[in-house]
């Protein structure tokens, strides 16, 4: 099954002969179901990524090096988190009309990081992103259930990673902006197993941390709560790589991106 | 929680090898056994009956091996991943069938293709990738008017068959390839069939799955990834099995019935599922009808939805498209994850109230709410019959609307339909002609336009704090423009009559 796809459409470059390598110790099983709940992929036998299960979150790489499959490391990070109920809808997210950016176009990607969140209704008294700045300060968005609903276009998550923020911790998420998350590499979609934006204000100081056995943990500082997530399992090594392409390209299912 | 009972008539067709796809056995499974399946409507026996017990008297080792039932989502994409069998919750790599994108993912899509695979790469079939500008076109944005460039420049390096391109933003009808709406395009260009996987850029991709057909929305990325390899990874959904039986009121349409479904399982009470529609009432409704049906399924968070394809479905299909198709059905022992049973002649007209498309409730009850405009339009509500169902009411009225009311035709076809096609009942009247009778605004270019707000100088965009009453599919804060609009979702007759009366109104009011 690990066929590399280059046979199907003999334009793409020159395959690559599989890759071998066995960056660490731990190889992943071979065949895993995915925990049905918590994400979307599921690659066969693929040399074991880098993903370390000494974790902790990956550092997003800058945007033009997405997908060149470099190796990601992986730390605790700390910040200040954005807290937001159910049923974010992704043009909450980003508005409809900011769309026409194209999100593959760098200047476009970071205008879009700009926009993030500008369409949350006057109920939220904060912005994500102050008016007139690029980045956010808030490093984590915590939802409720369905975050990320409506549409399937991908400039939802790219906003919010392009605005800066590592991750989204959520009750439940709609399924194409989750898969989107995890194509993309640009934030991490992780689950909590309680309802933690009740308990959480916009503007905490929060950690998120990695632990051994691939589930993470939440702790804010400023209510001194600790919160355990779900494990993001077969998605962990897809997002920790930067996305479907890096993923199946370290697995030689597709050449390595050529300009020649 | 699973019901397994299925309540199908154990009616098995005859087969001719000319009449194969009439008839929609599935070739691919080793077994001999024959799925049961929905045979042409006349012949159906609508008595429900108990399930077919497993064939005891055959041992394993006669039948090659334990067959397992598949619904038709597990059917479909088994067959396009080369598989015998999958379950729910299996990744699998499956063949696409057809890609579609737009003016307002397409660039992003093209890029990744080429940022990934080289900008010399060349896609794996121009024949299997349909381009659709349809979001942001009659407008001066620059950004909008760009991407519609950008596409034309791809389609033109990769020698994309299907590219409905449109130059002429003053005058839609000057363009001849120009199609409109993505989704409704697809299905009148003959680009669904039966059985087969497509996929597109955007959410409302599902709504081919009335053609019994995988069809799900998907991101940029995937879409770069497909564009190359023409395969994609996919979580094989359980599937949902929602039964509607009963014969439709008159004042009923498909988005009072899935506005209904939404109500009840919520937002997310479909996530990573399939939703597989079927029933009498099912096989009584046009193509049209079930791509409504179909269209709205990602608001309740479903993946796909299917609806058996039957005779409906071939004629249309037929008249579209000469490319052979294979239609399969769900098994007789297959396993539903829910099983929905659901009474039509019971229901009324509803409403989705601001701002969720699950915060269903009966239009009647919603009479007290003043609104300050109609919008008829998108994918949902803006094909043919929709125009047709709201100029039935106007007509059957006789009266003048109370509040702006915009129609938006989806294609250029839809478009031509209102202005050509005589409404049934109304002696001969066009659409247009009602609807200028009724104080209509003209109909205007065919686009997905306000659904989703776009670029400020959009026609009928929200751009105030008004409330709507729209035929469209999302009504979340902003949907249609200005964040404090107040969206009421419903069905074209619903929007006619609430036209009609400049507040929320039950389209019995005009029909009865």
């Amino acid at each position: 099954m690990a066929t590399s796809l280059q046979f199907l459409n003999p334009t793409l470059f020159k395959s690559l002969a599989p890759s071998n390598k066995t960056s660490s110790s731990l190889s992943p099983s071979p065949l895993f179901r995915l925990n049905s709940t918590s994400t979307a992929f599921n690659f066969r036998p693929l040399t074991s990524s880098s993903s370390s299960s000494s974790a902790a979150i990956i550092t997003r790489a800058a945007a033009s090096s997405s997908g060149s499959g470099e190796s990601l490391t992986r730390e605790t990070f700390h910040g200040l988190c954005f807290v937001l109920k159910d049923n974010i809808d992704t043009d909450q997210i980003i508005p409809a009309e900011y769309t026409t950016l194209i999100p593959s176009v760098p200047e476009d990607r970071e205008k879009l990081g700009s926009f993030a969140l500008c369409g949350l209704p006057e109920f939220y008294n904060d912005r994500f992103v102050v008016p007139g700045e690029m980045k956010s300060k808030y490093s984590v968005i915590i939802g409720g259930d369905n975050f990320g609903c409506g549409s399937s276009r991908e400039h939802a998550p790219v906003c919010l990673g392009a605005a800066g923020a590592k991750a989204v911790v959520a009750e439940s998420y709609a399924r194409i902006f989750f898969r989107n998350s995890v194509a993309t590499g640009e934030i991490y979609p992780l689950e909590s197993e309680v309802r933690i934006c009740d308990e959480c204000k916009t503007g905490d100081v929060v950690t998120v941390e990695h632990k051994e056995d691939g589930s993470s943990l939440l702790i804010n500082h400023t209510t001194r709560k600790e919160y355990k997530l779900k494990p993001l399992g077969d998605a962990g090594p897809v997002i920790d790589e930067g996305g479907i392409f890096a993923y199946s390209r370290k697995a030689g299912m597709i050449p390595a991106a050529s300009s020649a | 929680m699973a019901s397994s009972v299925i309540s199908s008539s154990p009616f098995v067709c005859k087969s001719s090898s000319s009449l194969k796809k009439d008839l929609g056995f599935s070739s691919f499974t080793k077994s001999s056994q024959i799925s049961i399946h929905r045979c042409q409507k006349k012949s159906i026996s609508r008595k429900i009956v108990s399930v077919m017990a497993p064939q005891k008297d055959r041992s394993p080792g006669t039948t090659g091996s334990v067959k397992t039932g598949m619904t038709m989502t597990e059917k479909i994409l088994a067959r396009a991943a080369e598989k015998s069998l999958v379950v729910p919750g299996d990744n699998i790599w499956v063949n696409v069938d057809v890609l579609m994108t737009h003016d307002v993912c397409g660039p992003g899509a093209f890029g990744i293709f080429k940022r990934e695979f080289g900008e010399k790469a060349k896609v794996w079939d121009p024949e299997k990738i349909v381009v659709i500008p349809d979001h942001y076109i009659f407008t001066t944005d620059k950004r909008a008017n760009r991407n519609v460039d950008i596409m034309r420049e791809h389609c033109k390096e990769q020698n994309i068959k299907y590219f409905y391109d449109i130059t002429d933003l003053g005058n839609f009808k000057a363009n001849p390839d120009y199609k409109g709406v993505c989704h409704v395009a697809l299905a009148q260009e003959g680009h669904c069939r039966p059985g087969e996987v497509l996929v597109g850029t955007d959410s409302h991709t599902c709504t081919a799955g009335a053609f019994g057909q995988f069809a799900t929305g998907i991101g940029n990325t995937d879409a770069g990834f497909v564009l190359g390899t023409g395969k994609i990874l996919l979580k094989v959904p359980p599937t949902m099995r929602f039964i509607l039986d009963g014969e439709m009121p008159s004042f009923l349409q498909a988005k009072d019935l899935i506005l209904q479904i939404i109500g009840e399982i919520s937002v997310a009470g479909a996530t990573y599922k399939t939703m597989e529609f079927s029933g009498t009432t099912i096989e009584s409704l046009s193509m049209e009808e079930r791509m409504t049906l179909c269209n709205m399924v990602v608001e309740a968070g479903g993946k796909n939805g299917v609806i058996p394809p039957d005779a409906t479905t071939f004629d249309y299909v037929e008249n579209r498209t000469s490319v052979p198709f294979e239609p399969v059905y769900s098994d007789g022992n297959a396993s539903f994850v829910a099983d929905y049973r659901i009474d039509v002649s019971k229901l009324e007209p509803v409403v989705a109230k601001p701002h969720s498309p699950d915060n269903r409730a009966l239009a009647r009850e919603c009479k007290d709410v003043k609104i300050d405009r109609v919008y008829i339009g998108s994918c949902t509500g803006g094909k043919t019959e929709d125009f047709m169902a709201a100029a039935k009411l106007f007509h059957a009225a006789g009266r003048k609307v109370k509040v702006p009311t915009f129609l938006v035709p989806a294609t250029q076809k839809v478009w031509m339909d209102v202005y050509a096609l005589p409404v049934p009942g109304t002696g001969g009247k066009t659409c247009a002609q009602i609807f200028e009778e009724a104080g209509c605004d003209t109909p205007t270019s065919p686009s997905c336009g306000a659904c989703l707000g776009g670029p400020a100088d959009t026609y009928a965009r929200l751009n105030e704090p008004q409330v709507c009453v729209s035929t469209t599919n999302r009504n979340f804060p902003g949907r249609m423009g200005h964040k404090e609009g107040q969206i009421y979702l419903a069905s074209p007759f619903t929007a006619a009559a609430s036209a009609l009366t400049g507040h929320v109104a039950d389209p019995r009011e005009f029909l009865q």
